[in-house]
């Protein structure tokens, strides 16, 4: 890269550097327009005549300028390639709100200062990301110190780690009310059921697989069989027997981890490859059960009418006894969706609080010892037959849990909600987030779900790339060049280091390359 | 002579065959009680796979494994379970175990036979602190009220969590470990790893430790370390050791008992200068003058 000459001609001072970066960009930005001027800015076109007539598009000729120019500037005034991208991504942003809102005069202000701020964010990340990369550089030339692990102050390091929890906990209780607040009940619909419902299903899937996966290091490629049968456990149970909802779940939880120590036994002895494989499979059996055990789960055709969720026994209709008319509030159907977005928080939380608490258990870490070696488990006297059945058991319980969730939310089920894309992309979830990490699979799915949600949200690209152009038709390349970008610069997932369970005196993080990933 | 009058182990016409490879052909040896018994013998005699054979990783093709616990058996008891079909049984003497017949995390968590490995196993990416936690897994998880009490938080897990912890620091200060407790294990040299997995073994309480060759890759002075160690996991915890060993310093040093293995037939048994004299050994070691035959087979 010609960049990486002239950034590093004069590393030392940042006076020289800014200069440096200043002439680099307008360098870019001349070539880009020399360049452009015959690609973009004059472009023959057939009238309906057929005679060729030359359009002249300026304003796209000093657009691209601009953005060549100014991101070339971000990528010479940092050194870290992360912080590169970031940077360059922030300014791209930032252009693109530009671009909308002189383009597409129409599109929602909202969303142009959203970009403009998420782009302001990114180039205060890039320049944090580069000053923490210019440390760790000065510690690693330090002879004696082990770089193989990062040595964390104690306090700090858990006091950050803890605030972050916390405020990602707070943003997401005050999230419907601050949507509700601010877009009224008929915007907001879709941001709590779209984004937040979604997003906390899916962040308890993650969770769920992330003991089984995660910590017990068990690869397993069939996890939304369990979602399945949590999920049809609770619509069998509610149409056919009238079952209400609150028992159903404790139930629904219960018969897929009954299901999951029926899958653990058979796997017990196999390892990598071919328990992959078995665990594929049987999430492809219960699939195509469902599919064609038409007496019982009505085939493709599905189970309509499932009951919805009540406030505890209070239905949220705008009937007399309804949950509007008894708390004296206007009916609207967003409160339903409020509810169910507080209850699968509580759901995903229970599951974190769960985990959390198991790995400082002995359960948990012989789950995790498992992870590491399961002969030097046998040989210390753990059982690893219950030991891993526990693992199976637990995670699918959390599945069934959330199936139980996703069918009183839906209010119908068809097997088509079950294909193995769905149990790869929870799985990618962990592995994108982080094996092991709560935090980091949290962020994975909110992530991958929102993102997905988001690129619908992109109609104004329409101005710029065409009428037909539908930017959710590309979130399989987006997704598929985000996780090459992952594997290619944090293939341990976004939360890489390991928090030990128990410390003497001081919790330091383990590095990602010493931590195994299991052996299956 | 403890290994004849008090065995705490009693191999009896042992036999592991893989197809047709006979790793260990009818061996019959004793362990005495606070022994350490030193399992010598050439590349491929068929030492791991006693060891394999006594802490239940390979199933023996036929032979018996008498592990008295608490105190001597009398021979009657012996043949009285070994005709049941139980692999236990509370004598007046105290427990014995037919070992072949128990699945090895029970030979490890009922039996208290504990082991560690030719190839170091230790779990790289927990901490120290944490490998020697989760050796004590039995203990807690009985205090954890099998997980479901320590669900939800009762004292009772965190008074034993944190003796566990006082037992861990025990043993990182005997194998002066103590300030890298919160490392990953994974980070540790070498011969500090060799003398940790010792420590995780010892965290289990057990009463043989069976060592694969565990001065294998250690410089002279942590050779010197090492039999330290092991002759005040003796003396000081009551522990026997058996001991697979090559570095001939160590073994000739600490062993009460030596037995010889070559081609998986015991060749020799007794104490140390017993076995240094006993012409067998040496023609084992060092082959047979004029008898180009044995060395061939070395070779």
């Amino acid at each position: 890269m010609p960049d990486a000459a002239a950034s590093d001609a004069v590393p030392s001072k940042t006076q020289n550097r800014f200069i440096a970066a200043l002439r680099d960009a307008a360098f870019v930005g001349l070539i880009t327009a020399g360049l452009s001027f015959p690609l973009i800015a004059l472009r023959a076109e057939a009238d309906m005549n057929n005679h060729l007539e030359l359009q002249q598009r300026w304003s796209w000729l000093v657009s691209a300028t601009i953005a060549m120019a100014a991101s070339r500037f971000i990528a010479s005034i940092f050194d870290r390639l992360v912080a590169r991208i970031v940077g360059v991504t922030g300014v791209w942003l930032i252009l693109f709100a530009g671009g909308t809102a002189y383009y597409a005069t129409d599109t929602h202000p909202g969303v142009i200062a959203g970009c403009v701020l998420a782009g302001l964010i990114a180039i205060g990340l890039a320049a944090a990301l580069n000053r923490s990369s210019v440390d760790a550089g000065r510690t690693e030339t330090r002879p004696a110190e082990p770089s193989r692990f990062y040595r964390l102050d104690t306090s700090g390091g858990s006091l950050a780690g803890n605030l972050i929890s916390i405020a990602a906990l707070g943003c997401a209780i005050a999230f419907p009310l601050v949507v509700l607040a601010w877009l009224g009940p008929q915007g907001s619909l879709k941001w709590i059921n779209n984004y937040g419902v979604q997003i906390l299903i899916y962040v308890m899937l993650g969770w769920g697989l992330n003991i089984v996966v995660g910590l017990a290091g068990l690869l397993d490629l069939g996890y939304v069989a369990f979602y399945a049968v949590g999920c049809y456990a609770y619509a069998l149970l509610a149409t056919k027997f009238g079952l209400s909802f609150w028992l159903c779940l404790p139930l629904a939880g219960v018969l897929a981890a009954f299901w999951g120590i029926l899958l653990g036994f058979p796997v017990l002895r196999l390892r990598g490859d071919y328990l992959a494989i078995v665990t594929l499979a049987f999430g492809e059996i219960i699939n195509i059960v469902l599919t064609n055990w038409v007496d019982l789960t009505n085939g493709d055709a599905g189970i309509p009418s499932i009951p919805r969720i009540t406030f505890f026994g209070l239905p949220f209709t705008a009937a007399d006894d309804g949950f509007a008319a008894r708390f004296g509030i206007e009916f609207s159907p967003i409160h339903r969706n409020i509810f169910l977005f507080y209850l699968i928080l509580a759901l995903a939380l229970l599951t974190n609080f769960v985990t959390l608490r198991l790995r400082r258990l002995p359960i948990g870490r012989a789950w995790e010892a498992l992870r590491e070696d399961e002969i030097a488990c046998r040989s210390l006297g753990i059982n690893t037959t219950s030991t891993k059945l526990t693992a199976f058991a637990l995670g699918a319980m959390f599945g069934g849990f959330a199936g139980a969730f996703f069918a009183v939310r839906q209010g119908f089920v068809n097997p088509n909600s079950f294909t193995f894309s769905e149990s790869a992309s929870i799985l990618a979830m962990v592995v994108l987030g982080g094996m092991g990490s709560q935090i980091g699979v949290a962020l994975a799915a909110a992530v991958m779900i929102g993102g997905t949600e988001l690129l619908r949200e992109l109609d104004f690209l329409k101005v710029l790339f065409g009428a037909a152009f539908d930017p959710s038709q590309y979130r399989m390349l987006i997704f598929g060049f985000g996780m090459v970008a992952m594997m290619i610069w944090k293939p341990r997932g976004l939360v890489s280091t390991r928090s030990p369970s128990i410390f003497l005196k001081q919790r330091k993080a383990i590095a990602g390359a010493l931590v195994k990933e299991g052996h299956g | 002579m403890r290994w004849l009058s008090d065995p705490l182990l009693t191999v009896d016409h042992l036999s592991m065959h893989f197809g047709g490879i006979r790793a260990v052909s009818d061996l019959s040896f004793t362990a005495g009680r606070r022994d350490i018994t030193a399992l010598i013998g050439p590349n491929g005699a068929g030492k791991t796979t006693v060891f394999n054979c006594i802490t239940g990783f390979y199933k023996p093709t036929s032979g018996r494994l008498a592990f008295a616990r608490e105190g001597l058996a009398e021979l009657d008891d012996v043949a009285a379970i070994t005709r049941s079909a139980r692999r236990h049984a509370r004598m007046a003497s105290g427990d014995i175990y037919l070992l072949e017949r128990m699945p090895d995390f029970q030979i490890a968590r009922q039996a208290r036979v504990a082991r560690t490995f030719q190839n170091i196993r230790l779990f790289s990416g927990m901490t120290v602190l944490e490998n020697l936690i989760v050796a004590q897994h039995n203990i807690l998880m009985r205090a954890s009220g099998f997980t479901i009490l320590g669900l939800l938080g009762l004292p009772p897990y965190r008074t034993r969590e944190a003796e566990a912890v006082k037992t861990a620091t025990y043993w990182l200060e005997r194998i002066g470990l103590l300030p890298r407790a919160d490392d990953p294990a994974g980070d540790l040299p070498y011969g500090d790893q060799r003398r940790l997995e010792i420590a995780r073994a010892m965290c289990t309480d057990p009463v043989l430790l069976c060592l694969d060759e565990p001065a294998a890759g250690l410089n002279p002075r942590e050779s010197a370390e090492l039999t330290k160690l092991l002759c005040a996991i003796r003396d000081d915890h009551g522990t026997s050791v058996l001991l697979i060993e090559h570095d001939m310093s160590v073994v000739m040093n600490i062993s009460d008992h030596i037995v010889v293995l070559d081609h998986g037939v015991k060749i020799s048994d007794g104490a140390s200068d017993f076995v240094r004299d006993d012409p067998n050994v040496i023609a084992a070691y060092l082959g047979v003058p004029g008898d180009d035959t044995t060395a061939e087979q070395r070779a």
